[in-house]
């Protein structure tokens, strides 16, 4: 199975997510002036600032060629991980329901953070323990999910939350410690920790991060073996 | 005689007065006249005005620099650079250095240090590397006490601001730092910033330009009127008191670090393709030191039309584009054919790409606006041939420093000293600040900070650099030799802890005006006991740079050589770490310490002025101890490994037990005064835990004292069979982590 990883002119974690990715399957690049995703099999939107990102967080990658070729490709049930300022770009795109807002301390910050496994059935969750907890870090300024009352009713209706926040672990201040979050239908998810930097004990702090794209791997093979028309 | 030329025309010529408000002396100004052989137009005395400022001439410095050692075996590239660079083996190279942003930083903090730290990473991939990591080395007033000063907060505020947008932004990790509060640097606060890269040591590419015939291309942000006349009238003057720092707001450059990023990938694919001949980044002095550099290394002329300079704003100047100090902006030696090839990787990456010269064989540096001459001046005159001065150093009668604000009674028991020493801005957890980096990015961070004395970062054999920043203004202060041998061997000593040997070493001197007597001192002083330490432990000086005028109207700041040093350790996995792991484990300190309180933490706290001289320092046993420690740490038999610095023994040991979250038993013979025992400082102290056994190796290398053992959840320490002091972790812990968030939220 192949990955696809975008790359915008102020990407940052898109070699992170490359090698992360490399760990479970094959991955190359996609160069955001270029409309064609290169066969992949799944795509992640990296972590950075993709252009610079001084209207807003994700608010111009969005009208690029590939993230237009992107949202063709999650409408067909593609698998979209968006990652930090990838989740911010697939809510701008609408892909995802709610806004990432800046954080309640109004400063970047890293840290290390325990999230709760809420759901360990999605596409993107289904290697990790359910009841579990991963160890991810998470650095980022815009980082507070928010989404109103209604969308968060209907969010938890169709079981959309996937990660929570642990408890003292929401440092961004997102609403009812959501950390990331999957379309209705299941094969878009986004999240503002970084799991492509938690993919070995060395580096990461922990390699629970490398669960999410064993998940993936998981989810893409089954459906090739399963003849899904998503190939 | 020097040729004459025609004066090219463009408006009145200067006079000697505008000289001197550009910064040059009477003299210097007749020195420029004769080499033009005729007065300098406006062009050609703008140039001068900077090239022979401090900042690109090291008038003062120079001599003594080149005191300092250069060569070793991984040396690669040494000084005179962009950047210095070691082998780390694996056919890679490390590039680094240290640069300094402070007056700039005294005005904006937020854009000054930004744009210090866009500087430094312009150095790194200049000369062909990818930046990967960070680090900082901050000074600011008094954050505590009587002295202390809302401007303080606000600088220190926009400081770590200003460096976490511009790293965090540009994708390279922020792994290390320092930073230190004391009264003389109220008026002058210091922001140096290092960068570390890695290339293939084929890929490195040098900045002399070659060719007569070949193109200079200028690539990256267009120019505009911003930061001229910085590297003359702010990097080469004291600043003045209040106000006068408003004034000079417009001089300070403003960074925009998505630029950077694409500049950065731009310039490495060019290079990856083998498109230039050589590469130079735009810093202090913008198109005039770029280019005169380039041509003065090479042996050649440049010509520049400032017509085909891409500007920001229209009706500028030729002097203005000239000394512009935008931001974010390269220049580069091509071969005609290849300029096509450049200027398309440039479309690529959205960065702007111009022709806007050629190089020549004329030795001149030729200023042109559309084709007419405005400017031309010989090379070596514009580069090389600025009088160098000797320094008058005189030891001062008096001392320069008055006593700080004490903070803390005399009679405060051993206890409430050390909560109190925790808690102190100078030694309290760095997180609040550090914890706005991104210290993770690129996948290499393997001790991130407060994990180990340095920052480790793996590379691709499995080995990994060590990198560490260091500087006790205060104990340089007291005595600048010693001062500044304890600087170098507190960088090495951290490394050791990490596991690492150093390969080379960068260096920041901040001073004070150089040109009187007690500074000159404190400088040759101090690069005297540079050299002798580098020389000692092995670690040659790659490349740095030279503050001066770090004055205000209360005086000089604190003498302040940031050393940073670069070693290697042959194993990722093994790299040390500074907390106690394990209950059982048996504790020791190892080298041969001699603490005393003069110069020291508590000394500050108690409000207790500098000592005139520290004791001696045996280099030697120092860095026999360090060497045993990096042994014992790359062997993987110690738990933990930590140096003893400010507030001592019983700090370190508080520092061990908060990493680790456990406590510890210690017991210390009887001997020196109490409070020189577990809160003096001196160099050479380290403090390991780990089997009986594995100290016991140690020993028979360096003196090792088996002080107590891990376990608990309080530090108790007991001298000749006294309980002097106990304290719980949890409550060593909250007094650490308080210390700054108070002022920084």
């Amino acid at each position: 199975m192949k990955f696809g990883v975008l790359q915008f002119p102020g990407s940052c974690d898109e070699i992170d997510a490359l090698h992360a990715a490399r760990l479970v399957g094959d991955a190359e690049l996609i160069w955001h002036r270029d409309s064609g995703l290169c066969g992949a099999d799944a795509i992640i939107v990296p972590g950075g600032f993709s252009y610079g990102d001084y209207l807003r967080a994700g608010a111009i990658a969005r009208f690029s060629p590939a993230m237009e070729s992107v949202i063709a490709f999650a409408r067909e049930g593609g698998l979209v991980l968006g990652i930090c300022n990838g989740f911010q770009v697939l809510c701008e795109a609408h892909l995802l329901p709610g806004a990432l807002l800046p954080n309640a301390n109004l400063r970047f910050t890293f840290r290390q953070v325990e999230l709760d496994v809420v759901r360990a059935d999605t596409s993107f969750t289904q290697a990790c323990e359910a009841g579990g907890t991963l160890s991810i870090p998470a650095k980022h300024s815009w980082g507070r999910y928010h989404a109103d009352e209604p969308t968060l009713r209907a969010m938890d209706d169709a079981g959309q939350v996937v990660l929570r926040y642990a408890t003292g672990h929401n440092f961004n201040g997102s609403v009812q410690d959501i950390a990331g979050v999957r379309n209705e239908a299941g094969n878009v998810f986004g999240l503002m920790p970084h799991p492509e930097h938690a993919v070995e004990e060395l580096t990461g702090g922990s390699a629970d991060g490398l669960k999410i794209f064993e998940s993936m791997r998981l989810a893409v093979e089954g459906a090739l073996a399963g003849g899904s028309s998503r190939a | 005689m020097p040729e004459a030329v025609t004066l090219p025309p463009t408006g009145p010529t200067p006079s000697v007065e505008d000289a001197l408000a550009l910064g040059l002396t009477r003299e210097e100004y007749e020195l420029v006249c004769e080499k033009q052989g005729r007065s300098p137009n406006q062009v050609e005395l703008a140039m001068y005005s900077l090239l022979w400022s401090e900042h690109c001439a090291y008038k003062h410095s120079k001599k003594l620099l080149r005191t300092l050692p250069t060569e070793g075996p991984h040396v690669v590239m040494g000084p005179g650079e962009n950047a210095g660079a070691v082998d780390v083996g694996g056919g890679l190279v490390c590039a680094f250095k240290v640069e300094s942003h402070n007056h700039p930083s005294a005005v904006e903090p937020f854009q000054g240090a930004a744009t210090g730290v866009g500087g430094i990473l312009r150095d790194i991939f200049a000369i062909g590397a990818r930046p990967i990591a960070v680090l900082d080395s901050l000074r600011f007033g008094e954050l505590a006490g009587a002295g202390a000063s809302e401007r303080v907060r606000y600088l220190l505020d926009g400081a770590v601001s200003g460096i976490a947008h511009y790293g965090n932004s540009i994708g390279v990790p922020t792994v290390g730092g320092e930073v230190y509060f004391e009264g003389p640097y109220e008026q002058n606060c210091l922001v140096n910033a290092m960068a570390l890269g890695l290339a293939r040591r084929e890929r490195l590419v040098r900045s002399a330009a070659a060719g007569p015939g070949n193109v200079l291309v200028l690539f990256g942000a267009s120019t505009g009127r911003d930061g001229i006349g910085g590297a003359s009238v702010l990097a080469s003057a004291e600043l003045a008191g209040d106000g006068e720092g408003e004034d000079r707001r417009p001089t300070v450059q403003v960074g925009d670090p998505f630029e950077e990023k694409k500049l950065l990938e731009c310039s490495l694919e060019l290079l990856e393709r083998g498109l230039l001949v050589s590469l130079q980044d735009l810093g202090a002095a913008g198109l005039t030191s770029s280019a005169a550099e380039m041509a003065s290394k090479g042996e050649v002329g440049i010509d520049l039309d400032v017509a085909r300079v891409p500007l920001r704003e229209p009706g500028m100047e030729p002097f203005e584009i000239m000394v512009s100090e935008s931001q974010e902006r390269m220049l580069c030696v091509v071969e005609p054919h290849d300029v096509a090839a450049v200027l398309s990787v440039c479309e690529k990456w959205e960065v702007s790409g111009a022709e806007i010269g050629a190089v020549t064989d004329t030795g001149r540096m030729r200023v042109l606006r559309d084709g007419e001459l405005v400017g031309d001046m010989p090379v070596r005159a514009l580069v090389d041939e600025c009088p160098l001065y000797d320094l008058a150093p005189e030891r001062p009668a008096e001392a320069l420093y008055g006593p700080p604000a004490a903070t803390l009674a005399v009679d405060a028991g051993p206890r409430e000293t050390l909560l109190a020493l925790l808690g102190s801005p100078n030694i309290a957890s760095r997180r609040p600040l550090f914890e706005h980096y991104d210290a993770i990015v690129q996948s290499r961070t393997v001790r991130r900070p407060e994990q180990a004395d340095a920052a480790v970062l793996a590379l691709p054999d499995g080995s990994a650099l060590a990198v560490s920043i260091d500087c006790n203004g205060r104990r340089v202060a007291a005595d600048p030799y010693r001062g500044t041998v304890e600087a170098v061997l507190e960088c090495a000593a951290n490394l050791a802890c990490a596991g690492a040997e150093p390969l080379g070493a960068t260096n920041n001197l901040n001073f004070g005006n150089p040109e009187k007597p007690h500074i000159a001192w404190q400088l040759s002083e101090s690069v005297l006991g540079l050299g002798d330490a580098c020389r000692a432990i092995g670690a040659p000086i790659v490349g740095g740079n030279v503050s001066l005028y770090n004055e205000g109207s209360t005086g000089p700041i604190y003498p302040t050589p940031v050393i940073g040093m670069v070693g290697r350790l042959p194993d990722a996995a093994t790299a040390g770490r500074l907390g106690f792991l394990a209950a059982g484990d048996r504790i020791a300190l190892v080298g041969a310490f001699a603490p005393s309180l003069g110069a020291g933490e508590l000394e500050k706290l108690h409000g207790r002025a500098l000592p005139d001289g520290l004791p001696e320092v045996d280099i030697g046993a120092a860095a026999a101890a360090a060497a045993a420690v990096r042994e014992a740490v790359r062997a993987g038999v110690l738990s933990s490994a930590h140096d003893i610095a400010e507030g001592g023994l019983a700090v370190a040991l508080a520092e061990c037990c908060i990493a680790g979250a456990i406590g510890a038993r210690v017991e210390l013979a009887a001997g020196a005064e109490l409070a020189a025992s577990l809160f003096g400082e001196g160099p050479g102290g380290f403090l390991v835990s780990g089997s009986a056994a594995a100290l016991a190796a140690l020993a028979e290398r360096v003196p090792v004292t088996a002080i107590g053992s891990v376990g608990g959840p309080h530090l108790t320490i007991e001298i000749a069979g006294e309980m002097a002091l106990e304290a719980g972790v949890e409550e060593l812990s909250s007094a650490h982590s308080r210390g700054l968030s108070e002022f920084f939220s």
